[in-house]
């Protein structure tokens, strides 16, 4: 068994316009090993977010269910933290206390010199150093989610849960947190899951890429393996042979898919819902060959 | 200090203030009195009617005490009404006579006993309602029954259940104050940002921490905007209350100089209105301004 896995995971929200209820995903298995990084990626309204949401225990399925560490995760803990795409962090505290009011529930029994250092620790981590007292108004949006890194990854969680971490930051910031997470990734080797509408970005972090269908009844179709051996980097990623082949697989994916799920509303597709995602692996002999077969 | 370029708005303001009072001292102005053309018999029969007085040096003058109540005084008489009630403000001369410094007390206390208590009630109410959509919908609507009804109209009831004016005046203002804070503090609970009740909920903070670290202080510029109403309606409640119940307050100050046809002392009692406003006001102003934040 996997480290986190959702098992069998279908999610129905009720149908906006009308009775029923409106089927957003289906039937969707996650395996995850300890230590990984793995990213969803799916068009705006795949359910990706709400997958994302299901794991940190804010959001209930409708059937199905998440196991962590063989165990069943329900509800939402500590273990797994969220680094929100609209940072979420507390305006009317500074800095210092967003991080220590997640550092003092993670560890309630430091003391206060501990928990000092520890939120101190975290802010140097991300560069923050001096900006402690300032409250998130007077920081731009990628210091804010500076913060949320520092804040989620302070309490040391088993799994960290990225919601579009980046959507918010303007593009070159957004290049520099990237790498910023890395290394911090690095040191702390967290089981990650992150959901994005970024493809460079995805290639850059993950281990694994999930692809994900539109909804309604949205599924993950593909999971292509980034064979882009680590350490990596912004600059150099991109002259690695496979980057690009990975790169135009992915996009191919969500412009094909783009066009055809949609007019299938609600009504059960083909049996292709309950098919097991396709592995695309660039190191392995011609995925093209498989994937014709679709 | 701004440059001699860049008008003042305190100058504009002394000018007005200037223009006004200067306006209201001529348009109040009566002439003197002037007995040319009156036989003797006139003059003493306007005497012993008590319209005018006889002066020391032998000339007649209007008798001060009909004027008080011929015309609108002019500022004069209102600052000579003024000086009198001062210089008397920390004496009480009876049980019903107290100075105007007491009054002014008597009425921010009993102001700030019903609105604090309304504001304390209508803030825990209201973030239980805030929480609880399903119980939110179901009380809504006699909210909004009450929520309209003038607060003056429960005094005969309140007067009647709790028998004696002196909790009447605070229920008045209480009831007052209650309403806008109780719906405004539900609804900034209600719409407070699903982030941050997210983030409690994964760092599992324990109900109180979650009350105080992150529901009260995230509604906190809704609820006090909702404060700012209550306040307003609950000040605007508290003359009537005490003209009505005869509780010492500075609301009662005005209907007693009515009541002994004082117009100067009216219009004195109408000013301290005002600034009991203005200190009661500034006060919740500075508390505002602790608990906003900026989003």
């Amino acid at each position: 068994m996997a480290f986190l896995q959702v098992d069998h995971a279908t999610k129905y929200f009720p149908n906006p316009s009308g009775g029923g209820q409106v089927c957003i995903f289906k039937d969707v298995t996650i395996k995850i090993e300890k230590g990984e990084f793995v990213t969803v990626i799916g068009h705006s309204g795949c359910g990706k977010s709400t997958l994302l949401n299901i794991i940190a225990g804010l959001e209930t399925m409708s059937e199905g269910g998440v196991i962590l560490n063989g165990r069943e995760a329900s509800g939402p803990g500590l273990d797994r933290m969220v680094v929100f795409q609209s940072f979420a962090l507390m305006p009317w505290m500074t800095v210092f206390d967003n991080i220590a009011l997640a550092v003092r529930s993670a560890y309630p029994d430091w003391s206060r010199e501990q928990v000092v250092a520890h939120v101190h620790k975290y802010i140097a981590l991300v560069g923050l150093t001096g900006a402690e007292n300032k409250r998130p108004t007077a920081l731009s949006g990628g210091m804010k989610q500076r913060v949320g890194l520092a804040r989620a990854f302070s309490i040391e969680p088993e799994v960290l849960l990225l919601d579009e971490p980046f959507a918010q930051i303007d593009a070159l910031t957004r290049g520099v947190i990237q790498e910023e997470l890395i290394q911090m990734w690095n040191s702390s080797r967290n089981t990650v899951f992150m959901v994005t509408h970024d493809v460079d970005e995805a290639i850059l972090l993950s281990d694994r890429i999930m692809l994900m269908t539109n909804g309604p009844e949205a599924r993950i179709a593909e999971i292509v393996e980034v064979t882009v051996p680590r350490p990596r980097s912004r600059a150099t990623i991109i002259e690695h042979p496979h980057y690009y082949r990975i790169r135009n697989h992915i996009i191919h994916f969500l412009v094909r898919h783009a066009k055809h799920e949609r007019g299938c509303d609600g009504t059960p597709t083909s049996n292709s819902v309950s098919e097991a995602p396709v592995e695309v692996n660039f190191e392995k002999e011609s995925p093209r060959a498989k994937l014709t077969a679709l | 200090m701004p440059s001699g370029t860049k008008s003042n708005p305190w100058l504009i303001s002394g000018f007005l203030l200037a223009v006004f009072l200067l306006s209201w001292h001529f348009f109040t102005m009566r002439p003197t009195f002037d007995p040319r053309g009156m036989t003797e018999e006139q003059l003493q029969l306007m005497e012993f009617n008590g319209d005018i007085v006889k002066t020391p040096d032998g000339g007649y003058t209007w008798n001060p005490e009909k004027e008080k109540v011929k015309g609108v005084p002019g500022p004069l008489a209102v600052l000579d009404k003024a000086r009198a009630e001062l210089a008397e403000a920390f004496v009480k001369k009876g049980t019903n006579d107290h100075g105007i410094a007491y009054l002014v007390m008597y009425t921010v206390s009993r102001f700030a006993a019903g609105f604090l208590a309304a504001s304390v009630v209508a803030i825990m109410v209201g973030i239980l309602l805030g929480l609880n959509k399903v119980l939110f919908r179901a009380v809504n609507p006699y909210i909004q029954i009450l929520k309209p009804i003038s607060p003056l109209a429960w005094m005969p009831l309140l007067l009647y259940t709790v028998k004696d004016p002196k909790w009447t005046a605070i229920l008045v203002v209480f009831m007052a104050a209650l309403w806008p804070t109780l719906a405004t503090t539900a609804f900034g609970v209600n719409s407070l940002r699903k982030d941050y009740l997210h983030v409690a909920a994964i760092l599992q903070l324990s109900w109180i921490k979650r009350l105080f670290k992150v529901i009260l202080p995230g509604a906190a510029p809704t609820i006090v905007n909702g404060l700012r109403i209550s306040f307003g309606s609950a000040l605007v409640a508290v003359v009537p209350a005490e003209m009505l119940l005869g509780e010492l307050g500075v609301g009662y100050l005005s209907w007693i100089e009515w009541n002994n046809l004082d117009i100067a002392g009216v219009i004195f009692a109408i000013l301290v209105v005002g600034f009991v406003g203005v200190i009661l006001d500034s006060g919740f102003n500075k508390l505002a301004g602790l608990v906003t934040y900026q989003e």
